[in-house]
């Protein structure tokens, strides 16, 4: 099986393995505690935490960890508006934003805030000039915007956004999620959001950290733990796995970034030249190194992900018969691109040039099948 | 879900539904209408593709669908294969029909 669906997740990587084994022993115990092996775990929760701050441009006391980067966004979006809620009530996000975000944002609608959603171009990119003309309307609490697209690979313009924030007085809440551990984490954010098991973690750790002054207030009840922004006991073993994999992610990130990009590359040209009718989307350039989508014409999504797996390959789509939804992918939507026949490929760490020939090789004769079933010659 | 809604590519179903109504009735009759109501995609689309060369050159297909799908796909797939999408109707009982105008 060739698994190319590390946009989901990322396989552990042998550096968090190592970690969290050698963590299960050592930390254990409770980090609130004061004898001797609650102040190991304690000890190795901080170590981790300071790691994590360095490596995405934060200081400690700024980083807390989740149980999600889904609950960070959450925490992160609704703790701000609220935080703010004197300011105004007005959230603006990008359109292809995470569930997440566009979650936390209709939640806050239902309680009556406002939530302007900017628009993207043809390939997946939020308009920066409509995105600073929306944060600078009056009572804008909160923008959103991530730092590259979690179903086409597109990068979206950050900095211009931190600008105009910074311009607007707005706080910036940067959804990291897809791109730590590959790339440089962008500077200029207020709010910083992401997920362990996406740069190879365990699952179960996502990172909340708030740019010391940006008011914040927990939308959920009290609790002491990680400086009372997030509620529940914390899973030191996961969170040291997950510190170390970034550790390692980091020191690999510039080679194999350029390696796994050279592979897209290959994939988003070989793919049109192999298989008629199909319409690659998301940025060629201003793009993540492991992310390529495509959609075929008159293909259904689910098919093609029911014969790519009987083939032994393991992908996603953005294609609504493939959710448990009725609706298309509101990215796919929002670019104006076909939402059938959808294929996400993410190329995980040590994804084999091998692997993208086979599935190179196999799709053309899959697409052709799946079509001649439609009656499409 | 989202109300307000700026800037971009095009706009979803449930922002065109929020916002200004469009027009409710086309400006030219379709030549042709295709009934793919309670049909999911590719199916409309396939449908389309596959009589468009029915109307005479610079004629109009109405594409009647339901699925939301159909509301992005039918106008990339005219994008992609260089014919028009005139505009996309609301209908009564749900669902839209879809102008598309024959290039070639």
């Amino acid at each position: 099986m060739a698994y190319l669906d590390a946009a989901s997740t990322e396989p552990l990587h042998p550096a968090a393995r190592d970690a969290l084994l050698a963590a299960i022993d050592a930390g254990w115990a409770d980090p609130a505690r004061l004898y001797g092996t609650a102040r190991r775990a304690q000890m190795l929760l901080e170590r981790a935490r300071a790691e994590v701050a360095e490596l995405i441009g934060a200081r400690p006391d700024e980083v807390s960890f989740t149980a999600s980067g889904t609950q960070a966004v959450h925490l992160g979006v609704l703790g701000t508006l609220a935080g703010r809620r004197r300011t105004g009530t007005r959230l603006v996000a990008g359109a292809v934003e995470h569930s997440s975000v566009l979650h936390a944002g209709a939640l806050h609608e239902r309680d009556g805030g406002e939530l302007e959603i900017v628009g993207v171009s043809r390939t997946g990119r939020v308009d920066a000039d409509a995105f600073a003309e929306a944060v600078a309307r009056p009572g804008t609490a909160l923008a959103c915007l991530q730092t590259a697209n979690h179903e086409v690979g597109t990068l979206q313009p950050v900095e211009e956004a931190a600008r105009a924030c910074r311009e607007a007085g707005v706080p910036l809440l940067v959804d990291a999620a897809q791109s730590v551990g590959r790339l440089p984490v962008p500077e200029g954010w207020s709010v910083l959001t992401a997920s362990a098991h996406k740069w190879g973690g365990p699952a179960g750790v996502g990172v909340l950290a708030l740019r010391k002054g940006v008011r914040w207030r927990s939308p959920l009840p009290e609790d002491e733990r990680e400086r009372r922004r997030v509620p529940g006991f914390e899973n030191v073993p996961a969170i040291v796995a997950a510190a170390a994999a970034l550790r390692a992610r980091a020191e690999e990130a510039e080679a194999e970034g350029r390696r796994l990009s050279a592979l897209v590359d290959k994939i988003r040209t070989e793919v049109p030249r192999r298989v008629p009718d199909v319409e690659v989307v998301g940025d060629a350039v201003l793009r993540l190194p492991h992310i390529v989508t495509f959609s075929c014409l008159y293909v259904e999504g689910e098919a093609l992900l029911t014969e790519l797996d009987k083939a032994g390959f393991a992908v996603s789509s953005g294609s609504s018969c493939t959710a448990s939804t009725l609706r298309p992918s509101h990215v796919l939507e929002a670019m104006g691109v076909l939402t059938h026949g959808n294929v996400r490929v993410s190329l995980p760490r040590g994804a084999s040039e091998d692997d993208v020939d086979r599935f190179l090789a196999v799709l053309p004769d899959i697409v052709r099948r799946i079509r001649s079933s439609l009656g499409v010659h | 879900m989202w109300r307000r809604r700026t800037g971009g590519a095009r706009r979803s179903p449930e922002a065109a539904a929020a916002e200004p109504a469009p027009p409710v009735q086309p400006a030219e009759p379709p030549a042709l209408t295709i009934d793919a109501l309670g049909r999911k995609c590719p199916i409309p689309i396939i449908m389309l593709a596959e009589r468009i060369n029915q109307v005479a050159m610079g004629g109009v297909v109405a594409v009647l669908a339901d699925d939301p799908a159909a509301f992005t796909d039918v106008p990339a797939w005219c994008r992609l294969k260089s014919h028009e999408h005139v505009g996309s109707y609301e209908l009564p009982q749900g669902g839209w029909s879809i102008h598309v105008r024959r290039n070639y």
